[in-house]
């Protein structure tokens, strides 16, 4: 049965929110409470817990503790998709609007109006009523302000036009609390406008909203209220008025760091590789940036900030519209991969699974796949040499499995991590890029990584690693290049940077 | 630094557990293919007498010589995770060919040139649009079929070629007790099986069926590795057109319709999976002698041919559930 009880002017509350996963906590005894009318900014780095609290508040995730309240009433995991509908809009980051259908048809996708009389049974009942759909769309989008028509396909609008229709979708179903998960991350500015606006809109009529950012003039500009969270931890609530920028990022990052890395200083070479003015329209903008051999450079940002992007190109995945890649003095051609590991250069993907295995193939066919040649001089395999090979991997990078002939998705992430990396090993590499070497690998696998980096290191590898985990960019980068946006926004030594200057750079405070 | 000796990844308390859970599923992985072979070929033995002789299970091998050749080829293509629909046509067209070049020149070496370049012209054709224009390879080789088959009842005008002088020794021939198409067959299963395990086109090939993007994240030209195995699907296509075409002694442009689905049917039944990954070649020619024996046993017992078409149906549906089945239950052990 649902519970009324009091409210206190408050739309949601969430009391000592627990979730685990295996092996984190992914959010322990979180507490936000949002006023109907405003707007409840939810700030934190990059894994803090705010999605997972968003996934708990729509029903995806059970709570392992905790309770939640909408509009008085109690939310158990079995009711909350029923009360989501009652009230509850969710703007994700990644909008899944139906491209091909009309403005109208998204926004009444699942309850479109039908003909006929609404009582008793009538086959009219089966045909859905395209003119009412239209012309309620239509009152909707002008009443809103928004420039469209209710007949033109979703397709046609830019993001931020597909994000104002999924909130006047949620403001056709009378949603009392709005979700918005980074909207501004991929649209400009007089659209942001055009957002800040409707978001204004909402809040006279009462709706609340959880806004999630990691912008800091963002939130100054819209904020209410603010909630940060870290580590899965509650460190903070407020008028946004009690915070201000340096206050805030040191909330968000004041974690003394615990883990030890194992870095050592490695004596620096010459300029290996070097990337000037590197340009793709709309992604990233005039980085450059250069690594020497025996150097660590950390690629810091948040999440969504080119950084991926930049070395995708760098190993050819992807083509520059500008700039330049330059190696030991030599002008690189990279129009595919191949050129770039002819070079010497090598990429380990963040996601693994997706670009760097073969999930279905043999630890030892993942580990030669990239080696071929090496094994097949002539027309056939040398088998024998391939196992050797593997054999030795397996043994340099401790990787834990039963057999060579093992398939690899039955292995854990911190080992199929070892392979990805192993299958490289074997060339002659100049440049090792490595996107998120230890995400959602466990702790020990983690740390065997970062010795075999400082290894790399110290027989001249030039390196270059993405990572969203502050501590471990400050614990195994020589130097630091932070990016915002797609530009780069500083570049940082070992001994300059900290969590402040380095989530300062990330999120454009003005320092 | 001391070496961790690799720990064994089974041993774990849920062993036990697992081998009663994952028995069936990990049976039927493993040795599947050749234990459902073995049950049939005993089954057949019992339930009619002819079966056994020499006689008869030599006419199976003839039978099942122009199927295997075919499901050879499309191994490779299916373990790419692609498809090909047009070979029934392509038979048609090679072995056409083949026959009329024989028929005006009675020189058989040129004869065989003429039906394996036309193969191989198939397979560029199909390799290039598929992989230059990105389209479905379904829906490019179902263009194919009617291409194809147009192509030669157009160049034929519909009309069977006959005058073939030594062209039947290929298909009817043999050395010993063993037929010439039987010997063939081997020779082709024998360099199917080397190219996949043992060259780097093989492993390119496992490589993007698992994984297009990690194999062109690991510098594997995906689109050439897609080519190659179209052209060596031509080529084995219009060996299996000459043998047919051979064997009946005559070029007939209408022949070969539906075998394009006998061969996927063994090459399924053989254990590769439709989505690409994994396969072998013994999996796939257990997989034809499967489809063979059970044509020959229900021919035997004067099934009508009607039912036959319903059991083969029934037979890839049933391959296909188990191999989602098996392959969920690998995936469960996983989590």
């Amino acid at each position: 049965m649902l519970m009324k009880v009091k409210t206190d002017g408050l739309v949601l509350e969430m009391r000592k929110i627990t979730k685990s996963f295996p092996g984190v906590k992914a959010l322990d005894g979180v507490n936000l409470q949002v006023r109907a009318g405003s707007v409840h900014v939810l700030v934190g780095e990059n894994g803090a817990g705010k999605s997972t609290l968003m996934k708990v508040l729509s029903g995806e995730h059970a709570v392992d503790a905790g309770e939640i309240f909408f509009k008085g009433v109690q939310l158990t995991h079995q009711n909350t998709r029923a009360a989501l509908e009652l009230g509850i809009a969710m703007i994700h980051q990644e909008l899944s609007p139906v491209l091909d259908m009309s403005i109208a048809e998204n926004i009444f996708l699942g309850r479109e109006p039908v003909r006929g009389k609404k009582d008793g049974f009538s086959l009219l009942h089966l045909f859905v009523d395209f003119e009412r759909m239209a012309t309620e769309t239509q009152t909707l989008l002008d009443r809103l302000g928004l420039p469209y028509r209710a007949h033109q396909k979703m397709r046609e609008l830019s993001i931020a036009g597909m994000q104002l229709v999924e909130i006047a979708k949620a403001i056709s179903r009378n949603a009392a609390l709005v979700i918005m998960d980074e909207p501004t991350s991929a649209i400009s500015d007089t659209e942001v406008a055009m957002l800040f606006r409707q978001i204004a809109d909402l809040k006279a009529r009462g709706v609340a909203i959880i806004y999630i950012t990691h912008k800091m003039d963002e939130i100054f500009q819209i904020a209410d209220d603010i909630t940060i969270i870290r580590d899965g931890q509650h460190v903070g609530s407020g008028q946004a008025g009690d915070y201000d920028q340096s206050s805030l990022i040191a909330l968000m990052v004041g974690r003394t760091i615990s883990s030890i890395f194992p870095k050592e200083i490695v004596p620096i070479g010459e300029v290996a590789l070097s990337v000037r003015g590197a340009t793709r329209h709309g992604v990233f903008q005039d980085i450059s940036f250069e690594v020497r051999q025996g150097e660590i450079v950390g690629l810091a940002g948040l999440i969504g900030a080119g950084r991926t992007e930049v070395v995708r190109a760098i190993f050819g995945l992807d083509r520059l519209d500008a700039g330049e890649v330059w190696l030991n003095g030599q002008k690189l051609e990279l129009n595919k991969p191949t050129d770039a590991i002819r070079h010497g250069i090598a990429m380990v993907s963040e996601d693994r699974k997706a670009e760097g295995l073969v999930l279905c193939r043999s630890v030892q066919e993942n580990i030669s796949l990239a080696n071929l040649e090496r094994f097949a001089p002539g027309l056939f395999l040398d088998l024998k040499a391939e196992t050797a090979s593997a054999e030795h991997m397996r043994q340099l990078l401790q990787i834990k499995t039963a057999h060579l002939n093992t398939v690899v998705g039955t292995l854990s992430g911190g080992n199929q991590q070892k392979i990805a990396i192993a299958k490289w090993l074997l060339r002659d590499l100049k440049v090792l890029i490595l996107d998120e070497p230890t995400r959602g690998i466990d702790v020990g696998s983690k740390s065997e990584i970062h010795k075999l980096m400082t290894q790399f290191a110290k027989q001249g590898l030039a390196i270059i690693m993405i990572s969203s985990e502050l501590p471990e960019v400050l614990g195994m980068s020589d130097r630091i290049v932070v990016m915002q946006e797609g530009k780069m926004r500083g570049e940082l030594s070992r001994d300059q940077a900290n969590q402040e200057n380095i989530m300062a750079l990330a999120t454009g405070a003005h320092a | 630094m001391s070496v961790v000796f690799p720990t064994h990844i089974h041993k774990t308390p849920t062993m036990l557990t697992n081998i009663k859970n994952m028995g069936y599923a990990e049976i039927y992985r493993k040795y599947g293919t050749i234990l459902i072979f073995i049950g049939i070929f005993v089954l057949s033995a019992f339930l009619n007498e002819t079966f056994l002789t020499t006689g008869n299970l030599t006419n199976v091998l003839r039978q099942v010589v122009v199927v295997s050749l075919l499901a050879c080829g499309v191994t490779f293509i299916i373990i790419l995770g692609h498809i090909d629909v047009s070979l029934g046509s392509v038979v048609a067209l090679t072995g056409t060919i083949a026959a009329s070049v024989m028929s005006l020149t009675q020189n058989l070496a040129l004869a065989i040139s003429a039906g394996i370049a036309a193969g191989i012209v198939v397979g560029l054709i199909n390799g290039y649009v598929i992989t230059y224009f990105k389209i479905p390879s379904f829906i490019m080789t179902l263009a194919m079929t009617t291409v194809a088959r147009g192509a030669i009842l157009l160049y034929t005008a519909g009309v069977p070629v006959s005058g073939l002088g030594d062209f039947q020794v290929i298909g009817q021939g043999s050395v010993g007790p063993v037929p010439i198409s039987v010997l063939i067959l081997i020779c082709v299963v024998a360099v199917s099986w080397i190219l996949l395990n043992r060259t780097k086109f093989g492993r390119h090939v496992y490589a993007v069926g698992g994984n297009a993007k990690a194999a062109l994240a690991s510098g594997i030209n995906t689109d050439s590795v897609l080519r190659r195995a179209f052209i060596f699907n031509g080529i084995l296509a219009a060996v299996a057109g000459i043998v047919l075409m051979s064997r009946i002694n005559s070029g007939q442009p209408a022949a070969g319709v539906a075998y394009e689905f006998d061969a996927i049917t063994a090459v399924v039944v053989g254990g590769t999976s439709l989505m690409g990954g994994t396969g072998t070649i013994t999996g796939t020619v257990i997989g034809a002698m499967i489809i063979g024996v059970i044509n020959n046993i229900l021919n035997l017992m004067n099934v009508s041919s009607y039912w036959q078409q319903i059991v083969k149906g029934v037979i890839i549906a049933v391959a296909v559930i188990l191999d989602v089945k098996t392959k969920s239950g690998s995936a469960r052990k996983k989590a």
